[in-house]
């Protein structure tokens, strides 16, 4: 008997073929389209508040801009069932080992979004002795929201921005994201006070300063 | 309400041997001011507080400055000598000398006290450390005014003032283990730097310190 001739390699399908399919009542899908369809679509955000941003999260969880739309209205008031940690407002370094802390409870997986100028790099207080200059020294953030604050649809706009990371995501192979890898911990270190800054200032696993040479 | 003079001057009638004086605030504002020493500082405030005149019953603010310690350069015009062989008719050599002088800093705790019954104030209440090193202590207010204790707690953590008294003197917005009082004048900050789109004045001072000129250009070749 002879072998049978290799099976034809099945050709792309493309978007538009694939809503003329849906139309008919087949769905074509995937098990990594699915699944990533349904986390991008309910991504529970942390209860948890900083600075004026905050207000402006709050504003967007209301029935005007209403976050619901997005699948994101549950505010957990605990990091254990929660997936997203908006860190809205100023981190100053007296705050800072808590959100660390905060971020190290959350189950993988688990998306961080910067919200607001100092969240993103200290903002106003940058020059200051007392904020930390970003909080992506210590966790890694996924979609950075500038303003100061950003109004509810820029929180929304983000919140956007990372359900198309979600789906993005690959579920096997090496770009698998950090849960679906054994290797990666989703433990970061937590910074300690010392006698005049945080021990150490930042993860030199996620950021270090950037090399410039000045141009005149 | 009464001036600063006045009640000044009633304080000094109670108290025998208390020190008052009337810092006056020459701006437009015009709040004048009554430097307290800290030996009857608790005592005066008290009186202040029960004084049915001036019912000072709260203290709305309570903050720190630091005086750092400075140089003053005092002139002193001394007539010289007339040398013997000197025209008489000539007017007498004058020397000036230059004396430095150096005026120790100190720490002051500024209190605004305000009456709710009788709807008047400020009355502003100063007192001072003896210097800025060894001797900050000061008598806590905070038996007097329990609204004192979170802001005095602030002086303490900002300025290192110590409050003798006070119920409960602990860092407030700085964590237990920071060693510096940041408000004050010679605090230096964490070296921090990081790249400032525009920066200018101080901060452009630390990036040159920070980020290193970029290389010398390669010299041009010169034509033979």
């Amino acid at each position: 008997m002879s072998e049978a001739p290799p099976a034809p390699a099945a050709p792309e399908i493309t978007a538009a073929e694939r809503d003329e399919l849906r139309r008919h009542g087949i769905l074509l899908t995937s098990l990594e389209e699915l699944y990533n369809w349904g986390r991008s679509n309910s991504v529970w955000p942390l209860q948890f508040g900083l600075a004026c941003c905050a207000i402006e999260m709050i504003a967007a969880s209301m029935a005007r801009f209403d976050i619901a739309r997005f699948g994101s209205e549950v505010f957990r008031p605990s990091p254990r069932q929660a997936d997203l940690l908006i860190v809205s407002g100023t981190v100053t370094k007296k705050m800072a080992p808590q959100v660390v802390r905060l971020w190290n409870q959350m189950p993988e997986p688990k998306y961080c979004i910067a919200m607001g100028a100092c969240a993103i790099s200290g903002g106003p207080f940058k020059q200051g002795y007392n904020v930390l200059k970003g909080i992506d020294r210590f966790i890694p953030v996924d979609v950075y929201i500038p303003g100061c604050p950003p109004r509810p649809e820029a929180l929304l706009h983000g919140l956007m921005q990372l359900q198309e990371q979600i789906r993005a995501q690959k579920i096997s192979g090496p770009e698998a994201p950090r849960h679906l890898r054994p290797e990666a911990s989703g433990e970061f270190p937590v910074p300690e006070f010392g006698g005049s800054d945080l021990v150490p200032p930042r993860n030199p696993d996620l950021w270090e300063p950037p090399t410039i040479v000045r141009a005149e | 309400m009464e001036t600063p003079g006045q009640i000044r001057d009633r304080i000094l009638a109670r108290f025998s041997g208390a020190e008052v004086t009337v810092v006056t605030n020459p701006g437009p504002a015009a709040q004048h001011s009554l430097l307290v020493g800290a030996a009857h500082a608790t005592a005066i405030a008290t009186f202040l507080r029960d004084d049915p005149v001036l019912q000072l019953d709260t203290c709305s603010n309570v903050t720190g400055v630091d005086w750092p310690g400075r140089e003053i350069v005092e002139t002193v015009r001394q007539p010289l000598a007339p040398e013997e062989d000197a025209d008489p008719a000539a007017p007498p050599g004058v020397i000036e000398e230059k004396i430095k002088r150096l005026v120790p800093g100190s720490l002051e705790v500024v209190y605004h006290l305000y009456s709710v019954a009788l709807k008047h104030g400020p009355v502003i209440l100063r007192l001072r450390t003896a210097d800025r090193a060894a001797n900050v202590t000061l008598p806590s207010l905070t038996p007097v005014w329990r609204a004192c204790e979170f802001q005095e707690r602030e002086v303490f953590d900002l300025y290192g003032v110590k409050f003798t008294g006070h119920p409960d003197l602990r860092r407030i917005l700085m964590w237990d283990e920071f060693q510096h009082h940041p408000m004050r004048k010679d605090y230096v900050e964490p070296d921090d730097y990081e790249w400032e789109p525009t920066p200018h004045d101080a901060v452009l001072t630390k990036a040159r310190r920070h980020y290193p000129a970029p290389p010398a250009a390669p010299e041009e070749e010169s034509t033979p």
